[in-house]
């Protein structure tokens, strides 16, 4: 039987087991919305096509699964850019589907035509113009399998109107025919095994672990490894949950993790960033030596050797020079690892790296992660602290991006993967939000809360709506300082206290704000305020938006300063 | 780090010929600041299948992670790092050079040595065709440069990995 293009969309989201679908209608798509009625996929409705990306974002690191969104042709499609970088930044598995002017019109300068395969060709895993309704059900299919296998990204599909208005046979492709793409996931077993004799032979190594560990659920593989071998394990922003800051007890108290040792790099702990610049050995799993990371590369781990695992071969020796390079999927390179390591008695590892994890601990007490406390006014960091100490880290954090974003990395311990959605790598203000309903979307039972600033929340504050329209019932906590915080810090410390740009006065009045969209609105002014609000908070079944005026001037320590190595932290 | 010498590296790629996969390639050049010398791309034997032959410059680093970040582009089928096989490569350069009465024998004697071909003559202008490796051509193009060389169309090199020896 033929099928129109718009049946065949649903049909073979379907087939991909798609349950919701974050759009903005327009034009060129209305077809699809004609169709959508009949199909038992959940829409979201947005407000901003930048909020549909991060939405679906969201849903899909919270998830693992694949993020939809769906957006019209021209400005709808251009929105979403932001979106569609942030998650090829952080590697993402999404699908954009966007509308496209009918085929004979493209080029022509089109009402609402603009060339989004183009656009989006550097920040896509890859990307389609369907032209041909004989091809949609094979694009969709490759689109979905491209975004989830390998190294996930973001995929782009751009649908001609006359495409979707147009009929064919249904049948669903069993299989994908990419003869460019085969990711290597198996990973080399005699680099396993050179990784190993240098492992085990180290007297000071430290893990290094990102975000491949969450992308490929190897948690308990990295708990593993980390206990075989005795070594501390840092992670980068991306991996904060990959490995467990607290461990529970066999009476059920949670204690800090004797191998955790906190985040590396700009804003790392003391103890983490000495030990990468004295570890004799980095094993880096699922990460890319970014350069918040690294600090100044010519001085980052000048005593180490370097094993690293990475799915995407470009991401090995693209900013250090890799000793022992391992491509591979990090869960069957830890896997085979593991067999290697069992095959060594664990009393020899622990007699062997005593003097160094010794040596940690002593860092980790001389500057442990602080803030001077007050009483008079809210300090950012203690509402991060009871936020964790309230949710004992069952919720799903989201964060905007900036000082909020640090302190949440430093002061919330996060115990489990996929607690943390954040964008890393591009670093896009306005995520968090849109992110977080996305996330509760994935997990309705589930607390959602979106760590954000003054600044970031305004960037897609119009999603409050969407979260009241759809009964969402995200929490937003914003630490209101007035300011862009890092820039005016950075001004402060680097830039002559020359504040220009940075000043936020004249925000909206958030409590205010939140009750006009039809959201709960929540003030606290005072540390005493805190813990009540947060409590309100998080008993409303409601959208909720709260307001802590925190202290003005409060700076994200330790800090190292741009272009130096990472030993050369500002500490207060 | 290690830093090496800039060199000039020749890459074959052989990718699915479908719209923008060009786009694809020049726009991973562009994006990451990396070098096109020449790049030439026609359909192979193959249906379907395009070879495109590119010379770039830089150090090692840069080559490797080219060669990389060409492997990750879906359309592409394979890449050749003509730094680690032996090729064989050619260029053709159609060049317009001023014939006058005076100078036609020397041309016509440099087109004998280079095994070129005269294309089209006028009154005052042969067009020549030159085939062979780039220092052939260059070589050329120095000497007809004497004698008053009107327009060059150079095609860039396409190149092959040589057959493996028994």
């Amino acid at each position: 039987m033929k099928m129109k293009g718009s049946q065949i969309f649903f049909e073979c989201l379907k087939k991909e087991g798609v349950e919701v679908i974050f759009g903005f209608p327009g034009g060129a798509v209305l077809d699809i919305y004609h169709e959508m009625p009949k199909h038992d996929i959940r829409h979201i409705l947005v407000r901003h096509e930048q909020g549909a990306a991060h939405m679906a974002d969201g849903y899909a690191r919270s998830s693992g699964r694949v993020g939809v969104c769906l957006v019209t042709s021209g400005p709808g499609a251009t929105n979403t850019v932001t979106g569609i970088a942030t998650a090829y930044m952080d590697s993402v598995p999404m699908v954009v589907f966007t509308g496209q002017v009918p085929t004979p019109l493209i080029g022509d300068d089109a009402f609402q035509e603009v060339d989004i395969i183009g656009i989006t060709r550097p920040c896509t895993k890859h990307s389609y113009l369907v032209r041909n309704i004989n091809d949609l059900q094979t694009v969709i299919r490759e689109a979905f399998y491209l975004a989830r296998t390998g190294r996930p990204g973001p995929v782009v599909v751009d649908l001609p109107k006359d495409v979707i208005q147009a009929q064919t046979e249904f049948k669903y492709p069993k299989k994908v025919d990419l003869p460019g793409y085969h990711p290597t996931l198996e990973a080399h077993s005699g680099q396993v095994k050179r990784a190993h004799d240098i492992l085990k032979k180290s007297k000071a190594p430290v893990i290094f672990a990102g975000g491949g560990i969450i992308i490929s659920e190897s948690t308990r593989e990295l708990m593993k490894i980390a206990n075989l071998l005795q070594a501390p394990v840092t992670c980068s922003l991306m991996g904060l949950g990959g490995f467990p800051a607290g461990v529970t007890d066999s009476d059920g108290r949670r204690r800090p993790n004797p191998l955790w040792l906190g985040m590396v790099g700009m804003h790392g702990t003391y103890q983490a960033n000495m030990a990468i610049s004295h570890a004799d050995v980095i094993f880096g799993v699922g990460v890319r030596f970014d350069d918040r990371v690294t600090g100044k590369i010519s001085e980052f781990a000048p005593k180490a050797r370097i094993i690293h695992i990475d799915v995407d071969p470009s991401s090995i020796s693209k900013n250090v020079d890799v000793d022992v390079p391992i491509v591979g999927d990090c869960k069957n390179a830890l896997q085979q690892l593991i067999r290697f390591c069992e095959a060594e008695p664990i009393e020899n590892q622990a007699a062997a790296r005593r003097p160094w994890l010794e040596q940690i601990d002593k860092w980790r007490k001389d500057h442990p992660l602080t803030y001077s406390k007050d009483c008079e006014v809210i300090k950012p960091q203690y509402v991060i602290e009871k936020i964790c100490e309230m949710t004992g880290g069952n919720a799903i954090i989201t964060t905007e991006v900036g000082q909020h974003q640090m302190w949440t990395a430093q002061f919330y311990e996060f115990d489990r993967p996929r607690t943390l959605l954040t964008s890393g790598g591009l670093g896009t203000m306005g995520y968090g939000f849109p992110a977080a309903i996305g996330a509760q979307m994935a997990f309705p039972d589930k607390l959602v809360i979106d760590i954000a600033g003054d600044g970031s929340i305004q960037m897609n504050i119009q999603e409050l709506c969407t979260a009241v329209c759809n009964d969402i019932p995200v929490k937003v906590a914003i630490l209101n300082n007035k300011y862009l915080g890092l820039p005016r810090q950075w001004q402060e410390l680097f830039y002559e206290k020359n504040y220009t740009g940075s000043c936020l006065e004249g925000s909206p009045d958030f409590v205010k704000l939140a009750e006009s969209y039809g959201a709960v609105g929540l003030r606290a002014v005072k540390p005493e305020e805190v813990e009540p609000v947060l409590r309100e908070a998080f008993r409303i079944k409601k959208p909720v938006l709260m307001d802590f005026v925190v202290s003005r001037e409060e700076g994200v320590y330790p800090i190292v300063p741009p272009g130096k190595s990472i030993t050369e932290m500002l500490l207060a | 780090m290690i830093i090496t010498e800039k060199q000039r590296y020749t890459i074959g790629i052989l990718v699915q010929n479908v719209p923008g996969v060009l786009a694809r390639i020049v726009g991973l050049f562009s994006g990451r600041g990396y070098n096109i010398e020449t790049i030439t791309a026609a359909e192979t034997h193959e249906p379907g299948l395009t070879r495109i032959t590119l010379v770039t410059t830089g150090d090692e680093r840069v080559l490797s992670q080219i060669i990389k970040q060409l492997n990750k582009l879906i359309n592409i089928i394979k890449v050749y790092d003509f730094a680690e096989t032996e090729f064989v490569d050619r260029e053709m350069a159609l060049i317009k050079v001023r014939a006058e009465q005076a100078t036609r024998a020397e041309v016509l004697r440099i087109v004998d040595i280079f095994r070129a071909k005269v294309v089209d003559v006028s009154p005052h202008f042969y067009t020549l065709e030159v085939t062979g490796n780039e220092g052939k051509i260059n070589a050329v193009l120095e000497l007809l440069g004497q004698i008053g060389i009107v327009e060059v169309a150079r095609t860039g090199k396409a190149a092959l990995a040589r057959s493996k020896k028994h």
